[in-house]
């Protein structure tokens, strides 16, 4: 809306409006019919009551399942777990369920919760797209090759419970080499192309893994690639989570102490030019830190979709735009999303396990639908 | 702070768009670019906020070799408004200012106060301190326009390189922004298409045509109508401003057989 006429700043140049100058600018109040702002909530004090929130999580999602384990025995054994103590020779069954399945589990969750989080930030700067997600650069599919060859053909068996996360890894890394080869061109990375590259790529490599299932004469082994390509936590042990939680760990390190050149990068390539910020390196480095995180997220959890694109909105949506604090909440709340999503995933329909990605859909969409439609959200210029 | 442009020639993607430009904005100057479309203006401006490097000639910001500095160190002495579609991002237009504060942080460009303050005196010299929590996507042109100004300036530049800063804005919006340009007395390179505007507001004016550099000099000097139909294809009629005695066009089509091409 422009304004009237006469209200703008003191100018200076008045020889070509010689008209007598108006009130000052702090006279003129917004229009309240106008949107206002987004919401920036405190970031530290909402950082703190989410850690707060995940640590109850996890007990939560240690606490809870299909086997009843009631909460003293649950306490006492995690207590054991992580200080040491002794138990009794019949609580071993319970013991193993709660430290070597439960505990390990909501961890793992917390983990690719914050890591899919904060990829998903980083990859729709990357490509400056509100719809981006992990899985738009193609990696996740790819990994999806290699988990199914694990699957249906036992590739990789001399690695025993490696081969999966191994064999997932690896392919993940193959097809970021080969998405990144494709989409490259002699002005770098470009958003339009990353995007198409990444899309074709993971047509590609779905028709790969559809072709694999199909030919694949096992109807078990069929169901555990189902099972992998919509995300599920069924497989972890201690074993899988530190090389997730390094990764992850890493990423989020490198992604907000890159914040502030985010923030220029989503800008446009010139802004950040003239700011000082080379985009094409700075979308080289992106590009490399969340393939290589959603190879190392994908390879213990399966594609487990919606948590990349909707919890960096709903951060948004919190604390507003600036990369400084949606990189700090957005993880702490995909952890705790993702903690609850598979505890719902394992005692909705026990014993039977439901996929993870089909429990954050049924989930997410809705809730995201809700809070898109409230006002003071802005993504896309005419939301 | 005086920027020296000198034999610069940019090539985009093989083909040269700009061919040997000379040009030098003394210390305080507000230099004007014009030129009809695709005369390599905005080309050229890419190239001296670094968006581009040159494939001959330098960029020098008091001798110094702009393209051979760190990225931040430049930026610390030059700020542009590039012309630039927009985002998708709703930053508020504090946080938009507050980026102008980047090639001065280190790390995770954590903002101290002194930042802070830095970009409220910013927000407040373009007149945008009520707008610091509105959402920048919801501003109007013009008040866009101001904010961007205000992240150039929170940069603490000492050139400033504005690419069609007035486009899309009334006219009022339009002076106001080449005053607040004229107010910060930083050394201003402009690319502009209202030659009018040009001519009331740059010290001096460079006419672009083709990728090179067809006539500059003082405005007066340079806007005469056989330049005009030369480089712009258009019959112009020079008249004196009736209080600055600036010069004023007023334009007609040319006659059809004359027209270029």
């Amino acid at each position: 809306m422009p304004p009237p006429p006469g209200s703008g700043p003191p100018l200076l140049s008045v020889r070509t409006r010689p008209e007598p100058k108006a009130s000052p600018p702090l006279a003129r109040t917004a229009d309240p019919a106008l949107r206002t702002g987004p919401r920036t909530a405190r970031t530290l004090p909402l950082a703190a009551a989410l850690t707060t929130v995940l640590l109850a999580s996890l007990l939560c999602g240690t606490a809870l399942g299909a086997a009843g384990i009631g909460w003293p025995q649950v306490l006492r054994h995690l207590g054991a777990g992580l200080t040491g103590g002794t138990l009794r020779p019949d609580e071993a069954a319970a013991y193993t369920i709660v430290w070597e399945l439960r505990f390990p589990r909501a961890v793992l969750a917390a983990v690719v919760g914050a890591g899919l989080s904060a990829i998903g930030v980083a990859v729709q700067a990357l490509v400056r797209n509100a719809l981006a997600d992990p899985f738009v650069l193609g990696i996740s599919s790819g990994a999806a090759v290699g988990a199914n060859a694990v699957l249906l053909f036992g590739a990789l068996a001399s690695l025993g419970v490696w081969a999966l996360s191994v064999s997932a890894f690896a392919s993940a890394l193959l097809a970021m080499a080969l998405v990144y080869a494709a989409a490259r061109t002699a002005h770098g990375l470009t958003p339009m192309r990353l995007v198409l590259t990444g899309t074709a790529m993971y047509y590609g490599f779905s028709a790969v893994t559809t072709l694999m299932v199909f030919t694949a004469d096992r109807g078990e082994a069929a169901r555990s690639a189902m099972m992998w390509l919509l995300g599920s936590l069924g497989g972890a042990g201690w074993g899988s989570v530190p090389i997730a939680a390094l990764a992850v760990a890493a990423a989020l390190v490198h992604l907000r102490c890159s914040a502030g050149r985010l923030n220029a990068l989503a800008m446009g390539d010139e802004t950040a030019a003239a700011l000082g910020v080379d985009p094409g390196r700075l979308r080289r480095e992106l590009f490399v830190v969340a393939a290589a995180a959603t190879g190392a997220v994908v390879a213990v959890s399966g594609a487990i979709g919606f948590v990349g694109l909707m919890v960096p909105h709903a951060t948004r949506m919190l604390v507003g735009a600036d990369h400084r604090r949606v990189l700090t909440v957005a993880p702490l709340l995909g952890a705790v999303l993702l903690v609850w999503v598979d505890v719902l995933s394992r005692v909705l329909l026990a014993p039977v396990e439901l996929p993870v990605g089909v429990v954050t859909a049924v989930l997410g969409v809705p809730c995201f639908v809700l809070l898109m439609r409230r006002r003071g959200y802005t993504f896309g210029g005419g939301a | 702070m005086r920027l020296d442009i000198t034999g610069v020639s940019v090539e985009v993607a093989g083909r040269r768009l700009v061919h040997d430009i000379t040009l030098t904005a003394g210390s305080g100057r507000l230099i004007g670019l014009v030129g009809p479309n695709g005369s390599g203006k905005s080309t050229l401006l890419r190239c001296v906020y670094r968006a581009l490097r040159p494939a001959a000639g330098a960029v020098r910001l008091d001798g110094t070799d702009l393209h051979a500095l760190p990225a931040r160190e430049a930026a610390r002495r030059l700020a542009a408004l590039p012309q630039e579609g927009g985002t998708d991002f709703d930053f508020t237009a504090a946080e938009v200012v507050a980026m102008g504060r980047l090639p001065h942080q280190r790390g995770s460009g954590a903002a101290s106060a002194a930042d802070r303050d830095v970009c409220a005196r910013a927000l407040a010299r373009v007149g945008a301190a009520h707008l610091a929590r509105r959402g920048f996507l919801g501003l109007s042109g013009g008040e866009k326009q101001r904010v961007l100004i205000a992240r150039a300036l929170a940069q603490e530049p000492r050139v400033l390189v504005l690419d069609e800063p007035t486009n899309h804005l009334d006219i009022a919006q339009q002076l106001e922004v080449l005053a607040l340009v004229r107010d910060s007395r930083l050394t201003v390179l402009a690319a502009l298409h209202d030659l009018n505007l040009a001519a009331v507001h740059c010290d001096e004016l460079y006419v672009l045509s083709g990728g090179r550099i067809a006539a500059s000099g003082p405005p007066h000097d340079v806007l005469t109508p056989p330049l005009l139909a030369e480089v712009f294809g258009v019959r112009a009629h020079r008249v004196p401003h009736p209080e600055t005695g600036a010069v004023q066009l007023l334009f007609d089509r040319l006659p059809q057989t004359r027209t270029p091409a």
